[in-house]
């Protein structure tokens, strides 16, 4: 029987399986890259909450055991639906041990040679080191809070163009304006410009081996609409595989492989990491705003903007600090979080103590604009771990869109907590002292946990035992097999995460061009930035002989 | 799909109503109205169409809502005769608004086996009222959506789509931590 082939197959458009996609590409190899989501452009972007416009179409939000995910379904994957946050992460991370009782990164990364992997992405999605004229109120609020606690404050640098940006904070349903530089606006045009092709509502479901040392991967087609409803599927064959689904998903399809490509890992759908993430909810006194930190808008108002912005613009990062033990280090980013699914978990205080639904939430509802969101970023345990996969893709689908049951297990250890109740307990000293505001946590009681950010579920390390990569990112026992996302991101890295996982593609290239040119492909490494900028390129060549190995 | 007999179904309205307004309660919509308790002044999830966002089958629990209710009057029975109650008609509606949400908060505390079933009812329920999910956003407001309105959401430019021309107090309010990279990262 004879399926199409291809040279290397990309699963998923995020990060990790754009970047990879367009310098392979680029280096002269014929690349498929098949995405579950749809393929939304820029008027596909729609300012509406209704179900089935961009906001639920280009969302996976996947409830878990003790951990829910939001992850990205859309041609672009995480850089569609992201707040484009692109810190770098902080040094100290690269050391950490977690559970395992030795460094859980590869001895090949530290913060300084993961540097230039950083200025590459860097030189290839524009990225904002934004001023405090670029702040939005709820940044200034919180910026303006932790200068009274005594605490620094950071503008966050962004991918955002902030000359055509409307803060709008819509950009979770994708941005209108073309002011988020999300991979839509780079890697992934370039891609297609050297010929890479990108198919929406692809649904990887399994990998096998094939003949001539070929991969098949077998694929559902999705309805446009529907996610429930499939509409067909297909296979298709490839020397190189490259894994790029999320950390959501790309366990699950290796998991769901096993019987046909032969034992996996034992990290495979192990080690995941919410990347220690936890909100708060400030609902501030207006008038204190105005008394305590002498703040006014323009309009006479003190605060009352939580609908306005881009997301995170202000992020206190004291707490980042190395020479503090692990598990009680993070970051406090402010945050946007629309309703709908930032809403429901926030808590008041009732007669019985907190408590998520009922009179006095609704009252706290009609201070939403006076509200703002913190979001902790702490050091997990790298607790979480997926069951048996699902029938079909990784989650039995509940709604049309977005809402689905999965098969993670996370059950959050002492470290964990331990990580969470400090941060609790700073956001609640900063923002509740002179009667700024009210402080509550999100509950876990009802969806458990909840991250935007994903990691760690097939990582990359140098103990075989504990990771399911090499430190170039090859599946161990699976040779030709890459993964990219963010599961090969080893642990929580106290920030968020995007430019990290970026960075790790960018490194995880050389690697995928030699393994591709072993089996006879006609490609090679050193594409310009997709703008055709050389400086990068130039920055990372001393590393190359480090990460193949010949 | 299945057309339950119209008692059934003012029934399983009533009692989902009374669900939704425990939630995220609202005023009586009539002298008579049952299902709204009446506890909290203006609209609450009922008035911003829980049902009918429930009834949608884009939610994927619109087949399960005859289910959801007979099994909702059947805790609320044995909620009932645990307090030595004797309700009449749908056993949840006729519990006080108390008793309604102590009721609600077992259904949903960690450990229940139908925990995930009745949050994603209680789900819903939010999705009516702070986002309007079942109607166009802009529209919602225009027609005075009652969470929308309540939260104080503005109302888009006349293109639907939002913009604001003011969003920053435009000045240093905070000193940048020390090791910051020029990039703007931590060290």
């Amino acid at each position: 029987m004879s399926h199409e082939r291809t040279d290397v197959l990309v699963v998923g458009s995020g990060f990790g399986g754009a970047i990879t996609a367009y310098h392979l590409a680029a280096g002269g190899a014929k690349v498929v890259i098949l995405e579950r989501g749809p393929w939304l452009t820029t008027t596909d972007f729609e300012h509406n909450f209704k179900l089935g416009s961009s906001y639920t179409r280009a969302f996976d939000f996947v409830v878990g055991d003790g951990m829910s995910i939001l992850g990205g379904n859309c041609v672009g994957g995480g850089s569609v639906v992201y707040f484009a946050a692109m810190p770098r992460a902080p040094r100290f991370v690269f050391e950490r041990r977690g559970s395992i009782g030795r460094r859980m990164w590869p001895a090949a990364i530290s913060r300084d040679s993961l540097d230039p992997w950083y200025d590459r992405v860097a030189e290839s999605i524009s990225i904002t080191q934004q001023g405090w004229e670029d702040v939005s109120y709820a940044g200034g609020l919180w910026a303006a809070a932790c200068d009274h606690a005594g605490r620094t404050a950071n503008p966050v640098p962004a991918a955002i163009d902030t000359g055509s940006c409307t803060n709008c904070n819509w950009m979770m349903a994708g941005c209108r304006f073309d002011a988020k530089q999300s991979l839509l606006v780079n890697y992934l045009p370039a891609a297609l410009a050297h010929g890479a092709q990108i198919r929406p509502l692809h649904e990887v479901q399994s990998i096998a081996r094939a003949d001539d040392g070929y991969y098949r991967v077998d694929y559902s087609h999705v309805d446009e609409e529907d996610y429930r409803v499939v509409t067909g599927g297909g296979t298709i064959e490839a020397k190189i595989v490259v894994l790029a689904a999320g950390a959501g998903a790309t366990p699950v399809i290796l998991q769901r492989s096993a019987g046909t490509l032969g034992d996996m890992p034992h990290a495979v759908g192990r080690y995941f990491s919410g990347n220690g993430e936890r909100l708060n909810t400030a609902v501030f006194n207006e008038d204190r705003v105005r008394e305590v930190l002498g703040l006014s808008r323009d309009d006479g108002l003190a605060y009352a903007a939580n609908q306005i912005g881009k997301g995170p613009t202000v992020a206190n990062w004291d707490r980042l600090d190395g020479s503090l033990p692990e598990y009680t280090r993070f970051s406090l980013e402010q945050l946007y979080f629309p309703p709908g699914l930032g809403t429901i978990l926030a808590q008041v205080a009732d007669e019985e103590g907190l408590t998520w639904f009922g009179p006095r939430k609704k009252e706290m509802l009609k201070d939403w604009q006076s509200w703002l969101i913190i979001f902790q970023m702490t050091e997990d345990d790298n607790e979480g771990v997926f069951g048996p996969p699902p029938a079909r893709g990784n989650a039995d689908r509940i709604s049309q869109q977005m809402l689905g049951l999965g098969r993670l297990r996370y059950q959050p250890t002492e470290n964990t907590w331990r990580g969470w109740n400090l941060a609790d307990a700073e956001v609640k000293d900063i923002l509740e002292r002179d009667g700024l505001a009210t402080v509550t946590p999100w509950t876990n009681d009802l969806i458990g946990a909840y991250t935007v950010h994903p990691l760690a579920s097939c990582r990359i390390g140098d103990d075989p035992a504990t990771s399911a990569l090499d430190d170039r990112h090859e599946l161990r026992g699976h040779p030709g097999i890459f993964v990219t996302d963010g599961s090969a991101v080893p642990a929580g890295l106290t920030v968020n995460p995007a430019m990290t996982i970026a960075a790790l593609a960018e490194r995880a290239v050389p690697g995928i061009v030699e393994a591709a040119r072993a089996r006879g492909i006609d490609v090679k490494y050193g594409a310009p930035a997709p703008d055709g900028g050389t400086g990068g390129r130039r920055g990372v060549a001393d590393l190359l002989p480090t990460l193949t190995r010949s | 799909m299945r057309s339950p007999a119209p008692d059934e179904y003012q029934i399983r309205t009533t009692t989902l109503e009374a669900f939704a307004d425990t939630i995220l309660p609202g005023e009586k919509r009539s002298p008579d109205d049952r299902a709204v308790a009446g506890v909290s002044p203006g609209g609450g999830a009922v008035a911003a169409g829980a049902v009918e966002l429930l009834e949608w089958d884009a939610t994927g629990v619109s087949e399960g809502l005859d289910d959801f209710a007979r099994l909702l009057n059947e805790h609320a029975r044995a909620y009932a005769a645990e307090k030595g109650l004797s309700p009449e008609g749908p056993a949840f509606v006729t519990l006080s608004f108390a008793e309604r949400t102590d009721l609600v908060r077992r259904l949903t505390a960690p450990g229940h086996p139908e925990k995930a079933m009745w949050i994603s009812l209680a789900l819903f329920c939010y999705m009516a009222y702070d986002s309007g999910a079942h109607l166009d956003t802009a529209e919602a407001l225009a027609a005075g959506h009652p969470g929308l309105t309540a939260m104080g959401i503005t109302r888009p430019d006349a293109d639907g789509l939002w913009r604001f021309r003011k969003f920053s107090y435009g000045r240093a309010l905070a000193v940048p931590h020390p090791n910051t990279t020029p990039s703007g990262s931590p060290a």
